[in-house]
């Protein structure tokens, strides 16, 4: 074990696991990071507290992560390069740490001009690749990437995203492939709506047999509306949102219910794809809805290790 | 290679010059004349719209090459105008700018210009910025296409989860350097170069290491 973390245990066990993301408040009450926590608790195996989401200012993903920590509810902390250096970086997952958060997941972050400062620096010191090397070196070699030593232990689950959705296509194994070499252990995708360009995917990173270096979690976002549906395909970058979604989201009474549907078979398809470990659902801002996902999908309970 | 500069507000450039009495203008003959930003034309339409605010122009010249060291002499060879205005402004590039200042101890010294970047002209009329002088050059590593200027999060090791068709998920215009690194490493069939992984920058031979400078014995 790296870290011992929950996710950890239930991916290592070969167990599918489920990952669900909570996004904290732009303000600063913590009820409603433990609002969310006590949603998400039974339903999933780890909850990703958000950092700085679409560039927008919220509470941190470290403040977010000790609520849910306090809570017994376990905290996957999201981390951009945009925002901090490799010293705030590293500073952070000290505290994390300290705090007993064991799963990181290391991530670029979408560019400050989607968000309410587009005219910050950004700081892009490093990159989401360099990060995750970072993070390993803490772990494994218990030094900070200056060189010197780590006090204590630095016991980290090293996430990070990938978008098969995204181009070049056939470049975008590589890029995982070189996220494992860099140290990744489990990978969160992007929103999978096209589920046979993920299948594609997905067999390329099985015949370069990645799936056994990586535990990778295909991404779901469950749609509310006919017009989050127009929304994710326009306006989203790099998800893909096939016309036949859009149009039985169009022609539906309950719109909430047939996104539920859609879902549903989303992750049952991705279920039968070889090499997927696992599920993670952004469910933004409608976490009340995970529970009766994870249920109606038969993943329910989760796994007690 | 080019310095793309823009005009200022002009409302910028009145603020500037609120207690000065007499204006020189200065433009340059090289790349802000190319530009329409800073040229003979440029300089003569701002010394209207200056006297239209009451300001009096002392006098005007565009110097042919604005950051040479021969600036100098140019300017020398008007001081008397120049004696008669307490500021210079300057529409040309922040080189220009600190070239003129350097010259004119007494004098206020103001730009007129936004000094954007340094570019190339990759087709007629269309410039792209080519490189932020960072001091420890990766163009060796990614197929001589900067990665620094040409990507908008300044990756170092591959395109990130916005790259669509080619395009910069920071604006559809704007094509997505990690792209194009990685058609020409595939034309050049050096693709495989992409899987050693980048190095943290040192960012210390950049702006992030204090002001830049050296000494060559000459
Ligand atoms: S890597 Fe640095 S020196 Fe080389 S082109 Fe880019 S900015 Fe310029
Ligand atoms: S889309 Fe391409 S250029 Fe734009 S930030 Fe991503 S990798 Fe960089």
């Amino acid at each position: 074990m790296k870290a011992g973390t929950n996710l950890e245990k239930v991916l290592e066990s070969g167990q599918f696991a489920v990952t669900a993301e909570a996004g904290p408040p732009k303000g600063t009450n913590p009820d409603v990071i433990r609002k969310r926590g006590e949603l998400l608790r039974s339903g999933c195996d780890a909850v990703n507290i958000t950092d700085n989401q679409t560039a927008i200012v919220r509470m941190s993903s470290l403040a977010g992560c000790i609520l849910l920590k306090q809570m017994g509810v376990e905290p996957v902390m999201q981390m951009v390069v945009r925002d901090r250096n490799r010293l705030a970086l590293q500073s952070d997952v000290l505290g994390g740490v300290a705090f007993g958060i064991g799963n990181f997941l290391c991530l670029s972050g979408d560019h400050q001009k989607f968000g309410n400062h587009p005219t910050a620096r950004g700081v892009f010191d490093i990159d989401s690749i360099q990060l995750i090397q970072m993070l390993k070196k803490m772990r494994d070699e218990k030094k900070f990437l200056g060189g010197d030593d780590i006090s204590g232990e630095a016991p980290l689950f090293i996430g990070a995203a990938e978008n098969p959705f995204a181009d070049p296509f056939e470049y975008r194994v590589h890029r995982l492939a070189k996220k494992i070499k860099a140290g990744v252990d489990f990978i969160q995708t992007q929103a999978v709506y096209d589920v046979a360009r993920f299948a594609q995917w997905m067999k390329m990173v099985t015949e370069m047999g990645l799936d056994k270096q990586v535990h990778i979690l295909a991404g779901v976002i469950p749609i509310k509306s006919a017009g989050m549906a127009r929304y994710m395909k326009s306006s989203v970058p790099g998800v893909s949102v096939p016309d036949s979604i859009v149009t039985r989201m169009a022609g539906t009474k309950n719109a909430k219910e047939e996104g539920v549907n859609i879902i549903l078979e989303i992750i049952g398809q991705i279920r039968q794809i070889p090499g997927v470990h696992g599920v993670h659902i952004m469910a933004v801002g409608w976490e009340e809805i995970v529970p009766d996902i994870v249920g109606r999908a038969g993943l329910l309970p989760r796994p007690k290790l | 290679m080019i310095t793309i500069t823009k005009p200022k507000p002009f409302e910028e450039i009145k603020q500037y010059l609120k207690r000065s009495k007499g204006v020189y203008l200065v433009g340059c003959g090289t790349c802000a004349t190319m530009l329409h930003t800073g040229g003979k034309s440029e300089v003569l339409s701002m010394k209207d719209k200056l006297e239209a605010e009451g300001k009096k122009v002392t006098g005007w010249m565009v110097i042919p090459t604005g950051c040479d060291p021969l600036a100098g002499k140019a300017l020398e060879t008007k001081a008397d105008d120049i004696n008669a205005a307490d500021s210079i402004l300057v529409m040309s590039c922040s080189f220009e700018v600190q070239t003129v200042r350097l010259y004119s101890p007494n004098k206020s010294v103001y730009p007129a210009l936004d000094t954007m970047f340094i570019g190339k002209e990759e087709r007629p009329g269309y410039f792209a910025e080519v490189c932020l002088q960072c001091g420890s050059c990766i163009l060796g590593r990614t197929a001589a296409i900067c990665p620094l200027v040409r990507c908008a999060k300044l990756l170092f090791n591959g395109p990130c989860g916005g790259s669509v068709g080619g395009k910069c998920e920071v604006d559809p215009g704007t094509p997505c350097g990690w792209q194009q690194i990685i058609d020409r490493l595939t034309t050049l069939g050096q693709l495989d170069q992409l899987e050693e992984i980048e190095p943290v920058k040192d960012w210390s031979t950049s702006v992030s290491g204090g002001p830049r400078q050296i000494t060559f014995e000459l």
